[in-house]
């Protein structure tokens, strides 16, 4: 501040190529020492870590980045290369190898810290430059506490968010990132580090997916059902929820509460719990649906749900049958809700003209409760397309299927990439699918989006 | 005569639904009552389970919780969902607060990406994050396991909260500005208190999800110590030797009868909360 009246004005771009050369050197050109120490703990901060990380004091080999290469280099290097030697049995006992997968992780966290450090780096460059073309033209010193204020205020909303987008950075994209690089490598059972190295292939599991039949066959089928699932299923519980809140908005019912109460139970109920509790009913050979079948003399002998191949359709349906049971109450407490806003006028008028109920119920009821679920039925179609919990609790994807790769035939997607991934480790395989439903999904939401004003809004 | 025709026609309306009523009341029921019946029940497994048990027993309770891992798992996921719940609502309503009421850039890009996040299946993350808790030391571990939890329903969670701060008016904001109230003070004095309700719902979700997560416990939980109630419970019916049937029957009974209370109870803030987020998309 005492300095304001500095003859000699230092210009805006020479703290720049300060900063750009020392981290926080444009700022203490600047004389904000306080911001400058800021930048530079970090610039230095970060060449700590790559020289402690690495192995920069024996380079008698030459510099090597598998051998020498820090957090930052050697990330990168196991990114491009994904590694270059497996393990083996040498005379010694075994060599270290490369871990192709854990270098690819590491890879792309080094290249994400670099991303935050580049944004930094360059912020710290056009800081310098600003805050000296600030004080060139007014002439006026501002100390980095002053400075730092204003940043607080003009930066609030990123500053509020931070812990957020770091979170949502690291657990989220990262992984997704990480995700959709596996759906281009060979790794999956037959190829596991660290006793073999993993590679990029390109475009060959996308391929594969396409071309070998099997996986075309078992995809489109897997697809087709989880089609006429998501459908059915939406559609199911949708209608019935519809029906139920309808009937108890007749005013003849007494004790509304009470049924509400019961009907919303398998809402309230944990829904893997009430998947597990149907599995056990309809086990084929202790459940009590079965003998209770058997003894009544129904059936001859015992019904095997969700295991008798020679019977898909019977998992299907009954599969459909419980996740309405489950699926409803939503539905119904939903729509019971959007009736009680129904003017009563609406009514009035349809009376005076003379309309029959189903009249009444399909020009005036339908279209204003259709019109305010809409939108959430098609968030319900996505959730049931990548319904998890029901299928692989209820039938774990059974009756299995010979004809398919790893599926049985209620496996939706979403289960048989459980199954590709987590029980039979074709990573590279499940990353595809994965992908393809992404794209499905996307495909969706983005229709609704649009309809939806959401998105002009933002 | 036409008035008396239109009487028995509304009594026998209102008996079918009536009936209707009762026979969806007991399909409801009936599987519920089995499994509370079940673990009440003197015999183990699946074959002899029954709704009314021969003799009532509360033995299949006192074996859970004497001879299996069941309340160390129940401690381990009230700590998950606690965990979950208060840093899920929290940082949630802060980046809602910032997308709702800032104009900054990049605003738009980010709140696209957090849309199109939530589109990811749940897998294609899986292994990564598997990787990155090896790295960071955070495989089976409890906190891993809330960090991810929390992580995982960030983007859902403030588009949701964002679409209803949208509503509140900036009237309030501008009135306490005025009274020289910074904008954290806004934040916890005005926005939070008038978004409980949409709070509520939001922690009343993050609450309950870790008690039923089952693939991700799977994934990063290795030890018996460190299981949550999902992955216990399963395993008990899983594996078809065992015979462990009561006992599942008598976990589910203490685990799902607190959220069915909270869900039941709640159910107004839930329905509203669920309309609120299809407004949204």
């Amino acid at each position: 501040m005492n300095n304001s009246n500095n003859k000699q004005t230092t210009p805006a771009w020479a703290t720049g190529i300060l900063s750009a050369i020392v981290w926080g050197g444009g700022q203490w050109l600047n004389r904000q020492y306080l911001k400058g120490l800021v930048f530079f703990l970090i610039g230095a901060g970060s060449l700590t870590a790559e020289l402690t990380t690495g192995h920069y004091n024996d380079m008698s080999a030459g510099f090597r980045l598998r051998d020498n290469g820090g957090f930052f280099l050697k990330g990168l290097w196991g990114l491009v290369t994904l590694g270059t030697q497996p393990r083996k049995m040498g005379m010694s006992g075994l060599t270290p190898g490369d871990h192709s997968i854990v270098l690819m992780a590491n890879g792309i966290i080094a290249l994400f810290v670099i991303l935050i450090l580049v944004f930094f780096y360059v912020w710290n460059i056009r800081d310098a430059v600003m805050a000296r073309r600030r004080m060139n033209e007014s002439g006026i010193h501002q100390s980095s506490l002053q400075d730092m204020k204003q940043l607080w205020e003009s930066m609030y909303a990123y500053i509020v968010l931070s812990p957020a987008a770091l979170l949502t950075l690291f657990i989220c994209i990262l992984p997704i990132v990480f995700g959709v690089l596996i759906a281009f490598t060979d790794y999956s059972r037959s190829n596991t580090p660290p006793t073999k190295l993993v590679h990029w292939v390109g475009f060959d599991n996308f391929v594969t997916v396409t071309q070998v039949f099997s996986w075309m066959h078992t995809f489109l089928n897997v697809l087709l059902w989880t089609f006429v699932w998501a459908i059915l299923a939406t559609i199911t519980t949708y209608f019935f929820g519809f029906f139920q809140a309808v009937l108890l908005n007749n005013s003849d019912v007494k004790l509304k509460k009470l049924w509400r109460s019961i009907y919303i139970l398998p809402w309230a109920v944990p829904a893997m719990i009430s998947a597990l509790v149907f599995k056990s009913m309809f086990n084929g050979q202790f459940g009590p649906i079965s003998q209770f079948l058997l003894d009544t003399g129904l059936t001859d002998e015992r019904i095997y749900w969700f295991t008798d191949p020679n019977h898909t359709y019977l998992a299907r349906i009954l599969a459909l049958l419980i996740n309405l049971w489950l699926g409803f109450p939503y539905f119904m407490a939903l729509i019971g809700g959007t009736l009680t806003t129904v003017s009563d006028s609406y009514y009035e008028a349809a009376r005076m003209d003379g309309a029959t109920s189903s009249q009444t119920f399909w020009k005036i009821t339908f279209p204003i409760v259709y019109k305010a679920t809409a939108p959430l039925l098609m968030l319900s179609f996505v959730s049931n397309f990548n319904n998890f919990g029901v299928i692989y609790f209820l039938t774990e994807g059974g009756p299995a299927n010979p004809d398919y790769n790893f599926a049985g035939n209620t496996d939706l997607l979403i289960t048989w990439l459980y199954k590709l991934t987590l029980d039979n480790r074709l990573y590279n395989m499940g990353a595809v699918m994965s992908i393809i439903v992404f794209l499905i999904v996307a495909s969706f939401s983005l229709i609704n989006l649009r309809k939806s004003k959401s998105l002009e809004e933002i | 005569m036409k008035a008396k025709r239109t009487s028995l026609t509304t009594i026998l309306k209102t008996t079918l639904i009536y009936i209707e009523l009762i026979v969806v009341a007991v399909i409801i029921i009936y599987p519920l009552i089995w499994i509370v019946g079940s673990s009440f029940g003197s015999s183990k497994g699946l074959a002899n389970a029954s709704p009314i048990p021969d003799h009532t027993t509360l033995n299949n309770y006192i074996d859970l919780f004497r001879n299996t891992n069941f309340p160390i798992w129940y401690v381990n996921t009230l700590k998950v969902a606690a965990a979950n719940m208060v840093f899920g609502v929290l940082l949630s309503t802060l980046g809602a607060y910032a997308f709702s009421r800032f104009k900054f850039k990049g605003k738009k890009a980010s709140l696209l990406t957090m849309l199109i996040l939530q589109m990811f299946p749940a897998f294609l993350t899986a292994i990564a994050v598997y990787m990155l808790f090896l790295n960071f030391g955070l495989l089976d571990s409890l906190t891993g396991l809330a960090i991810v939890g929390v992580a995982a329903q960030l983007p859902y969670n403030i588009w949701l909260l964002k679409g209803y701060i949208d509503n509140i008016s900036m009237s309030f904001d501008e009135a306490a500005l005025i009274d020289g109230a910074s904008r954290t003070q806004i934040f916890i004095r005005i926005i939070m208190p008038l978004a409980s309700p949409m709070l509520t719902f939001l922690a009343v979700l993050q609450f309950a999800a870790p008690w039923m997560d089952f693939i991700l416990p799977r994934l990063l939980i290795s030890s018996e110590e460190k299981k949550t109630v999902a992955i216990g419970l399963y395993s008990m019916i899983s594996d078809q030797t065992k015979n462990e049937f009561t006992l599942f029957a008598a976990g589910s009974v203490i685990v799902a009868i607190p959220i069915a209370i909270l869900y039941i109870v709640l159910q107004k803030y839930l329905i509203n909360g669920l309309t609120a987020g299809g407004d949204k998309g």
